[in-house]
């Protein structure tokens, strides 16, 4: 009897993945065997998976093309998703930081949400590598579903119970416009593998024509600006954002929408080639769109979690711009900015942390009032924050947004750049509230529940350094993020 | 290639055709003799208890969801097992990570205590 000959494996492509699988499995048993209620150390457990992950990142980085493929082509760990895999770890360990001390605050300290993170951050691991549409697509799921019960975590509170479901019922509604969109371009090209794709329509560029395959690239665009929260798909965002425990938020906003963005960027870029025109009109239009909603209805938000969301989603506008651009630099904005926004972003969630009280309490942006006077370095951090988040200049955040406006200006998208800097500047309206809450009202509480434990102290001492470091030097990342798309 | 579905229509339509005309002809000239009893819902010809609509316990979905998970990985062993030879030593080893991983889940789902009734 022949034996079915062993496809090409190769585990050194999916190091991270596993390592952090295994950290998720053990952490999941010892969580049930350890008795006690403190569950700290499995959050210093994780961190320790997420090192080990990331030193697997950085020796594979430049590894040669034997070393990245595997799985018979369906995983190519490349330059580019090796960046894409230190953001994905960046924020996961900047929340593991932040997390503790909420969850003890919110009395839903359960052990579980070390595993849960370690596995979306797998999965998102899994998308950013995936060649293969139904890689991919696992990925995607191993990401949704582990977010779905994180949304969900705190279990006394009715609204994050109100964002689990709702980010459950429309991730899967979402997930299923991408399923459907594969099975479209597989059925028009015969192939779910990104490079026979491309292959295939070089080959027959009748397929170019072909409604089938259009509508799949379209579905699939639509599958993907759910998950990176483009308007009009943006729906699901602010309350789910708002709902969700702050920690998870802060990760939601950095991790996932970088991990939606590497494969929207793969699938496009490499497997629809030829069609460059048209999804590049088509990503104007959602840029566009992106940034205008979501700076608009950032301006009138009271909460200061779901006017983040409604920020976030213009941040996913202003690397739609770089990615309309469809050039290496844009490219290379979006890695940069991604990276950029995790650090500003998870930082500015950190002080909400700090600042919230029990029952998610407190996070009203008139909830800061005063801050600057009786917590000054809480205040400036927060300011360094938001500015970064506005785009001024000595912090990252103007970096990332010069390099991908540059990039559309390169590619002769002048008006999508001038709509960018217009937004940009609404932006800044909305962010400066918050400031002059903190320094220019009279406080009305003295802020003496504001505890900065050591932990919290690394994350916004890693935060500010990601913000201020690459804010003025930022060669050394830019020409990183310019080698990973150097495909 | 459409014209294969015509036999699926026309049985389509004589059900419909059937179920419809049965339900229209009876009441036309079917005789009505409503009593108390006939009015009454119909449980397996019990009287009926309660509404329908009660809670169930959680249990139950935890026991439901637990069994689809490992009723699955009962469903991936079968073809594994014809092909057993065929695959040699890697699909043993495939298959014993697979199997672990679900053990892991196994015993966290024990060890939480989602297996037991009371």
């Amino acid at each position: 009897m022949e034996t079915i000959p062993m496809p090409a494996i190769n585990f050194a492509a999916v190091m991270p993945e596993t390592i952090l699988s295994v950290f998720a499995m053990v952490l999941l048993l010892v969580n049930v065997f350890v008795p006690g209620k403190q569950k700290a150390y499995l959050a210093y457990l994780s961190l320790i998976g997420i090192i080990a992950a990331g030193v697997s990142v950085f020796n594979a980085w430049d590894a040669p093309l034997a070393l990245r493929e595997g799985f018979n082509g369906s995983v190519l760990q490349d330059n580019f998703s090796l960046f894409f895999k230190g953001i994905f770890l960046v924020s996961a360990a900047l929340t593991l930081l932040i997390s503790d001390q909420y969850l003890n605050r919110e009395n839903c300290n359960h052990g579980e949400i070390y595993p849960l993170i370690l596995l979306s951050t797998a999965g998102m691991m899994l998308m950013a590598s995936g060649t293969d549409l139904m890689t991919i697509f696992l990925g995607l799921e191993v990401l949704s579903v582990s977010l779905y019960v994180l949304a969900g975590f705190n279990r006394d509170n009715v609204k994050s119970n109100e964002a689990g479901l709702k980010y459950f019922l429309l991730g899967a509604f979402s997930t299923g416009f991408l399923l459907y969109g594969m099975a479209l371009t597989y059925g028009a090209t015969g192939s779910t593998k990104i490079g026979s794709i491309a292959s295939f329509v070089a080959q027959n560029a009748a397929v170019t024509a072909n409604p089938l395959f259009l509508v799949g690239m379209l579905l699939m665009a639509v599958g993907f600006s759910f998950k990176i929260a483009a308007a009009p798909f943006h729906m699901w965002t602010p309350d789910v954002y708002e709902g969700a425990p702050t920690p998870i938020t802060a990760f939601m906003s950095a991790g996932p929408k970088a991990a939606g963005f590497a494969a929207f960027i793969r699938v496009m870029i490499f497997a629809f080639p030829t069609l460059k025109a048209d999804w590049s009109d088509l990503l104007w239009i959602l840029a566009v769109l992106t940034m205008t909603v979501g700076n608009i209805i950032a301006l009138s938000q009271d909460n200061i979690k779901r006017m983040l969301a409604y920020s976030s989603i213009a941040h996913a506008g202003y690397a739609l711009v770089g990615f309309a651009a469809g050039n290496a630099e844009g490219a290379a904005g979006i890695l940069f900015y991604m990276l950029s926004y995790a650090f500003m972003n998870i930082g500015a969630f950190a002080i909400i942390v700090l600042i919230g009280k029990k029952g998610e309490a407190n996070n009203n942006i008139a909830d800061f009032a005063g801050l600057g006077f009786r917590r000054p370095v809480l205040a400036l951090l927060m300011a360094i924050f938001l500015f970064s988040l506005a785009g001024i200049p000595p912090m990252v955040g103007f970096v990332g947004k010069f390099y991908l406006f540059s990039a559309a200006i390169k590619s002769g998208f002048i008006w999508l750049a001038i709509i960018g800097v217009l937004n940009s500047a609404a932006s800044v309206y909305y962010y400066l509230r918050v400031m002059v809450y903190m320094y220019m009202k009279d406080p009305v509480e003295e802020f003496d529940w504001v505890k900065v434990t050591p932990a919290i102290a690394l994350s916004l001492l890693i935060s500010v350094a990601g913000v201020m470091i690459p804010g003025v030097v930022p060669g050394y990342l830019l020409q990183l993020a310019q080698k990973a798309v150097l495909f | 290639m459409l014209g294969a579905y015509l036999p699926i229509i026309v049985l389509v339509a004589v059900a419909a055709a059937f179920g419809l005309g049965s339900i229209i002809l009876s009441s036309l000239i079917g005789q009505k003799k409503p009593s108390d009893v006939k009015m009454s819902p119909y449980e397996c010809g019990c009287d009926p208890v309660g509404s329908a609509r009660e809670r169930f316990s959680i249990k139950f979905y935890i026991i439901a969801m637990l069994f689809i998970l490992f009723d699955i990985e009962a469903v991936f062993l079968y073809p594994w097992a014809v092909l057993f030879k065929r695959l040699g030593m890697f699909g043993l080893m495939e298959m014993g990570v697979f199997i672990v991983i679900l053990f892991v889940g196994y015993i966290y789902v024990w060890k939480k205590g989602a297996l037991e009734w009371e």
